[in-house]
């Protein structure tokens, strides 16, 4: 457990090395929230009320969805984990043989990664939305406490989605075209391009149950207080991510040791 | 095949026996990969012996160099010695274990370093690289400290331990890679290639901490290298392996015994001449007034002949270096008893 924590903190260290890419990243954000925000509004000026969300909450879940997008990674097209790269490079090789298991030692660095560029830059990303639209804000601390760990229950979705993705290339010659894919259907699955509300209400129940909804549509609702949510509080809303946070982890696990059999047996 | 019988030691007697004690132990280790070719649905399956029975002990404190061409099985085989690889004919056994079965606990024992992969941190400061290992081995605070201290200073670490590693040359990487694989003291070190690529004050800093190393902690090394310098300097034996099969193994001076490699005579004549005729020696190079003769005969009898011949400004006698008699080895002029 102190290797993690100490890998934890090395990978929160290690992207504060980069503040340019940071300030750019999160004018970024801002600059496409506050466009998706105004296209959202334009259209909430002509239909007030769309399944149950108004104007303002579709603004809220644009600026959830900007503070999220650098945590959770949803929306890149090319590898985001360092891990996709070393299985192709078979770098990878070095990893295996460290006493620890693959999986905890990327998790802990990419939630050291996650936390970082959550504070210092999705937060700075919400606060612009704050500024320039009404965007809803939670209701007390116990509130702001459900609506964070809804968050950091989307980073260890968004990083073991992320790191099926890498693993895959132990089958695959190249994920590549698994990533641009992913970073392509990611952001409509997820509410990260629009609102799930937006959609047919049978195709967003469904949406909202799959693991891209635990990302922002989940916790964007959360922090909205709607009774959209599955199980239809935020109790079983946060159930839901967890679900998918330990499923996607175990699958992940299960994999490590497919792949690490098939590299070891077979050759690599 | 020259294989070394593992000596006789007492049971009964641990701390003398670990001095001889084998720490890796190959029996007829084997590794095939099977292969598909061809195109789509008239694909044929082709079974490639990467490694084929491949028997060897080496014992604590040894540092045997593991030589080989490209492609001969030394990569396999080293995959094979840390657990990243399951033989698929006989058995090996590093440091008690059974590297495959039990990969993550040999790594506490064992340091490793690949010379075209780093396990340091890119983006951050080589002493947070180097301060992890504490935590990823479970090294108690003092014992890291004091050997972080050590190596730093043996390494020469102290002015770029705060540089991020993307900054660092590559001779100060290997040394950061280096210090990595030995902050929990392994007792053996694996190193592929340690010196590839580095420049010749470097790589003779790492030759002569290696051999520190080696002397005052026992650490046992393997080495696998195409720089036969660092052969020369640092192995005690060496293990060529080519085609899959081991072909040698034994000492150095055994290794030039080897190979009946001739001397060369290189003779520097006033004028360009046409090749030199002589007996007992063969022409096998001419440039311009220089001449190399392959000496089959006594070099003397040779030398008065060729100064008797022609007008001679200069005459060197080389003998066989280390180069080509691995080069004879791979080239396959093995004598036959030596090869299976």
């Amino acid at each position: 457990m102190r290797v993690h924590a100490a890998v934890y903190a090395r990978g929160l260290h290690r992207h504060s090395t980069y503040r340019a890419a940071l300030v750019a990243g999160a004018l970024t954000n801002s600059v496409f929230g506050a466009i998706n925000a105004m296209v959202l509004l334009a259209v909430f000026a002509a239909r007030p009320r769309i399944s149950g969300y108004d104007a303002g909450d579709a603004v809220t879940q644009v600026f959830v969805g900007q503070a999220l997008i650098a945590v959770t990674l949803i929306v890149n097209t090319a590898p985001s984990l360092d891990l996709a790269e070393r299985v192709r490079t078979g770098d990878v090789a070095t990893d295996l043989l460290r006493p620890v298991s693959l999986l905890g030692w990327w998790l802990a660095q990419d939630l050291g990664r996650a936390t970082f560029t959550f504070f210092f830059r999705g937060v700075p990303t919400f606060c612009v939305g704050l500024l320039l639209f009404d965007v809803v804000l939670p209701g007390g601390p116990v509130h702001a406490v459900l609506v964070l760990a809804s968050f950091a229950l989307a980073a260890v979705v968004g990083f073991a989605l992320r790191y099926l993705y890498s693993l895959s290339g132990f089958w695959l010659l190249d994920t590549r075209g698994l990533w641009t894919v992913a970073g392509l259907v990611g952001p409509v699955v997820s509410g990260m391009l629009l609102p799930l509300a937006l959609f047919p209400s049978v195709l967003a129940d469904v949406l909202r149950l799959l693991p891209w909804a635990s990302m922002v549509q989940i916790p964007a609702e959360i922090l909205l207080g709607k009774d959209t949510l599955p199980g239809g509080s935020v109790f079983g809303a946060l159930l839901l991510q967890a679900a998918w946070a330990a499923a996607l982890l175990a699958l992940g696990a299960w994999a490590t040791g497919r792949a690490t059999r098939k590299v070891v047996i077979q050759g690599g | 095949m020259t294989t070394r019988e593992p000596a006789t030691e007492s049971p009964t007697e641990p701390a003398a026996g670990a001095a001889a004690a084998p720490i890796i132990e190959a029996v007829g280790l084997g590794r095939d990969f099977v292969l598909t070719e061809g195109p789509f649905l008239r694909r044929t399956r082709r079974t490639v012996s990467a490694v084929q029975d491949v028997s060897f002990t080496v014992r604590t404190g040894e540092i045997v160099g593991y030589l080989g061409p490209n492609g001969a099985g030394k990569s396999s085989t080293m995959k094979m010695l840390t657990g990243i690889l399951t033989p698929t004919a006989g058995s090996v056994r590093v440091a008690g274990m059974e590297p495959s079965r039990q990969r993550t606990r040999l790594a506490r024992e064992i340091g490793v370093v690949f010379g075209q992969r780093t396990t340091l941190w890119w983006d951050l400061p080589l002493r947070d690289s180097l301060t992890l290992t504490r935590h990823l081995y479970r090294v108690p605070a003092a014992a890291h400290a004091e050997r972080l201290a050590e190596l730093t200073e043996l390494l020469e670490l102290e002015p770029f331990l705060g540089t991020p590693v993307r900054q660092l040359s590559l001779g100060q990487r290997m040394r950061g890679d280096l210090t990595a694989a030995l902050l929990h003291a392994p007792r053996l070190l694996v190193l592929d290639e340690p010196t590839i690529g580095l420049d010749v004050v470097s790589k003779s800093t790492i030759r002569e901490f290696l051999l520190k190393i080696n002397r005052e902690r026992g650490t046992t090394i393997l080495i696998t290298t195409h720089d036969l310098g660092d052969v020369e300097r640092l192995c005690d034996r060496v293990m060529v392996i080519d085609k899959g099969r081991l072909a040698f193994d034994g000492g150095l001076p055994e290794l030039r015994a080897t190979v009946p490699t001739p001397r060369v005579l290189v003779v520097d004549l006033v004028a360009p001449a046409p090749a030199i005729e002589v007996e007992g020696a063969t022409t096998v190079r001419v440039d311009g007034p220089r001449q190399w003769l392959e000496l089959a005969d006594n070099p003397a009898r040779v030398i008065a002949e060729v100064a008797r011949e022609h007008e001679v400004a200069d005459l060197t006698l080389r003998e066989p270096d280390i180069e080509g008699v691995v080069s004879a080895l791979y080239r396959g002029t093995v004598p036959a008893g030596d090869r299976t």
